[in-house]
């Protein structure tokens, strides 16, 4: 790459920043692409022979419609707060982060063992210890990528998916060998202690809160912090940010490992918070709703929470919804698929006049 | 020259490995090179998707979802119709429109291409769970033949001479893509493209036009493997079918430099060490659990990877959308 298409890219990244404070209509293409999606979708429902009214109604119903339901939608999001959270920290430093599920993966699972393991601590103790010991195998995976990356020059989308799959390997071997409920043949591990429960106050998870004031804090240190603008600088022009002296390989290594932290705390919470142990089919598809949740906020720590809540709600609804109208829970995963197209593609970006083509992520060279 | 010396080296090991395996028990060798042959063409024929995109300088890490996608047509259409041939032309189609769709996002729109597959991937995933019915069935999967004469030579012929359609027709796609890289007028375009866009343009050479023609055959080249795995070797279609391969590809053509011929090597390699680490299990030698043998072929991509990155170069312009009058 020459300087001038360097320097041109810094100043076109830059007043796009500054465009985007007052810009009301880059938060309407996610309003746009949601409703969009589910017009889509309920296509395909009614091709299949059930009534779209019904399923939507059941569905977000069930999700929003009482302080029961809002409660379980706030836990089911919890999670996906969180992976949200952690893929868009990847994204801001240039990382494409597709491994959030491997990284939630081992934090549920260490969770798991951290909350069986350490019975009789008080809860105050208790907690922290397994939100650390899942944060800390999160952010190890994710380690190992950003490793790679930044000293092999191995693309992060490949390591990532690939530590994905391995660790769903180790995690499914621990779980049905060494850290097996004992006397029980199914794979999964034993229920972890009361004291390691994440207290519910009234139909409020505290792990909501916990995903919230994460979120803030993340949006301030990369807003506010010389760490964040590094992280900034390096997602933005790596080739500026090393000609500016900041350490760029120490910075992606960071980097990912504070998404992988994230992430396994997202995993940590699903265990402590939700699932009370370790199984494989819990988890499943949780690191991947979060790259649709982090583009569809804009890959803004703050932005990221409606998307997450709206997803969380269609996962707590999807059962009611099957029952009420024999749709498939799957036909979340599709929304997320059809959500993902248009929030990224330049179809209803074209009509808000934002057609910005920034490249969010890096080719296998660099 | 020196990289020349270090084929011949690879080269020379393989062949010395195989006779010693060979030599040292010819039955079972030859059934441990003829399923590696078997867990490779997928990979093979994957990692080919990758090279004809990259070459023309985009970038696909959708060949996950375009194989998921295909894999799900070939076996519900072969199901409601009963006809495996009926099967692989809309698995084919299917392919060819995923390919388009990328080559729409990533050449008219200039999207980011890493986000573009990713969108594919999990557009396949969707739509793939959310249709999924179970308990279909296929009338039969493209059966096995022998190819008279070659097949009865010793060692090769069970190897890669007793195959089923789908393997043959895999084998010529990736030899005939070897040749008509570095042959025809075609791949000399499709390398420039992928070089040095702006000088192909000057030359003459339609890059947006070109880019949409390879990515399309590619995805229906994709779909072929897609359609090998569902209508060939298994038989059957479960939800997250494709299991990563097409990731493993995408790790198999870095390795084999973009070559055709390197990726195939890279994938003989990978559906070998299967290959035996199955064998290993079979005759009770060695007691691994049966997640670490499923893990191998992901950690041995993020090693040869490991390995491999640094050295080898990815065709100048990948990744870049191009514009018409850029330096």
């Amino acid at each position: 790459m020459s300087e001038t298409s360097v320097d041109k890219k810094v100043v076109k990244n830059q007043s796009e920043e500054s465009r985007k404070k007052f810009d009301v209509g880059s938060w309407l293409i996610p309003i746009v692409a949601v409703l969009v999606a589910m017009s889509l979708a309920a296509i395909l429902i009614k091709l299949q022979g059930s009534n779209p009214i019904t399923a939507y109604k059941s569905l977000f119903s069930t999700a929003f419609g009482s302080i029961e339901g809002l409660g379980v939608t706030l836990g089911k999001s919890t999670p996906l707060v969180l992976s949200g959270l952690a893929v868009a920290v990847g994204l801001r430093a240039g990382l494409f982060n597709i491994g959030a599920q491997g990284q939630l993966l081992s934090g549920a699972l260490a969770a798991a063992w951290a909350g069986v393991t350490f019975d009789g601590l008080p809860g105050y103790i208790h907690i922290p210890i397994a939100l650390i010991i899942g944060a800390f195998f999160g952010s190890v995976v994710a380690g190992i990528s950003g490793f790679l990356k930044a000293y092999r020059g191995v693309h992060e989308v490949i390591t990532t998916i690939m530590l994905n799959s391995i660790v769903m390997a180790v995690a499914d071997y621990l779980a049905s060998g060494k850290l097996r409920e004992p006397d029980q043949f199914l794979t999964r591990t034993s229920e972890v202690a009361e004291s390691a429960k994440l207290p519910i106050y009234g139909n409020l998870p505290s792990g909501f809160f916990l995903a919230v004031v994460l979120a803030i804090s993340i949006w301030w240190i990369l807003g506010r912090t010389t760490s964040g603008f590094r992280i900034e600088t390096v997602g933005r022009n790596r080739h500026a940010a090393w000609y500016a002296g900041i350490p760029v390989k120490r910075t992606v290594i960071s980097a990912m490992l504070i998404s992988g932290a994230i992430a396994g705390l997202g995993g940590a919470v699903e265990t402590l918070g939700i699932t009370y142990r370790y199984a494989p089919a819990f988890n499943l598809g949780l690191g991947f709703d979060g790259i649709t949740i982090a583009l569809l906020g804009r890959v803004h720590p703050i932005g990221i929470i409606p998307g997450a809540i709206l997803i969380g709600g269609m996962r707590a609804g999807a059962a009611n919804m099957q029952f009420d109208s024999g749709v498939a829970p799957e036909l979340v995963d599709l929304l997320m698929a059809l959500i993902l197209l248009l929030v990224t593609a330049p179809l209803i970006t074209r009509f808000f006049k934002n057609s910005s083509n920034k490249s969010m992520t890096s080719g296998w060279g660099n | 020259m020196k990289m020349l010396s270090k084929r011949n080296g690879y080269f020379f090991a393989a062949i010395l490995a195989t006779s010693f395996f060979y030599f040292n028990g010819a039955d079972v060798t030859t059934s441990v090179y003829a399923t590696g042959t078997v867990f490779a063409l997928p990979l093979a024929l994957a990692a080919m998707v990758g090279i004809m995109c990259e070459r023309t300088g985009i970038v696909n890490i959708g060949i996950e979802g375009t194989m998921l996608l295909s894999a799900f047509v070939a076996f519900f259409v072969a199901s409601l119709t009963q006809n495996i041939i009926i099967g692989l032309i809309a698995a084919i189609f299917t392919g060819s429109m995923m390919g388009l769709v990328l080559a729409v996002m990533a050449v008219s729109w200039r999207m980011d291409q890493i986000i573009a597959g990713t969108i594919i991937n999990i557009l396949a995933t969707g739509l793939t769970s959310f249709l999924y019915v179970q308990g279909k069935t296929i009338p039969s999967v493209f059966q096995s033949f022998e190819i008279p004469l070659l097949s009865k030579i010793p060692f090769f012929g069970p190897v890669l001479f007793i195959h089923g359609a789908l393997t043959f027709l895999g084998i010529a796609i990736i030899l005939a893509l070897y040749v008509a890289i570095y042959h025809t007028t075609w791949g000399l375009r499709s390398r420039a493209v992928g070089e040095h866009p702006s000088s192909a343009d000057t030359a003459g050479v339609s890059v947006a036009r070109l880019r949409y023609i390879n990515v399309t055959i590619a995805g229906a080249v994709g779909a072929i493997a897609g359609a090998y795995l569902a209508l060939e070797l298994v038989g059957s279609f479960e939800r997250g079918f494709i299991a990563g391969k097409g990731f493993t590809a995408l790790a198999l053509m870095i390795f084999g430099r973009w070559n055709p011929l390197g990726a195939l090597a890279a994938a003989m390699f990978f559906g070998l060490a299967q290959a035996y680490a199955n064998q290993l299990m079979i005759d009770q030698i060695v007691n691994i659990p049966s997640q670490f043998t499923a893990a191998l072929p992901y950690v041995m991509t993020i090693v040869v990877l490991t390995i491999s990155a640094g050295k080898v170069r990815p065709p100048a312009a990948e990744g870049q959308p191009y514009e018409k009058g850029q330096a």
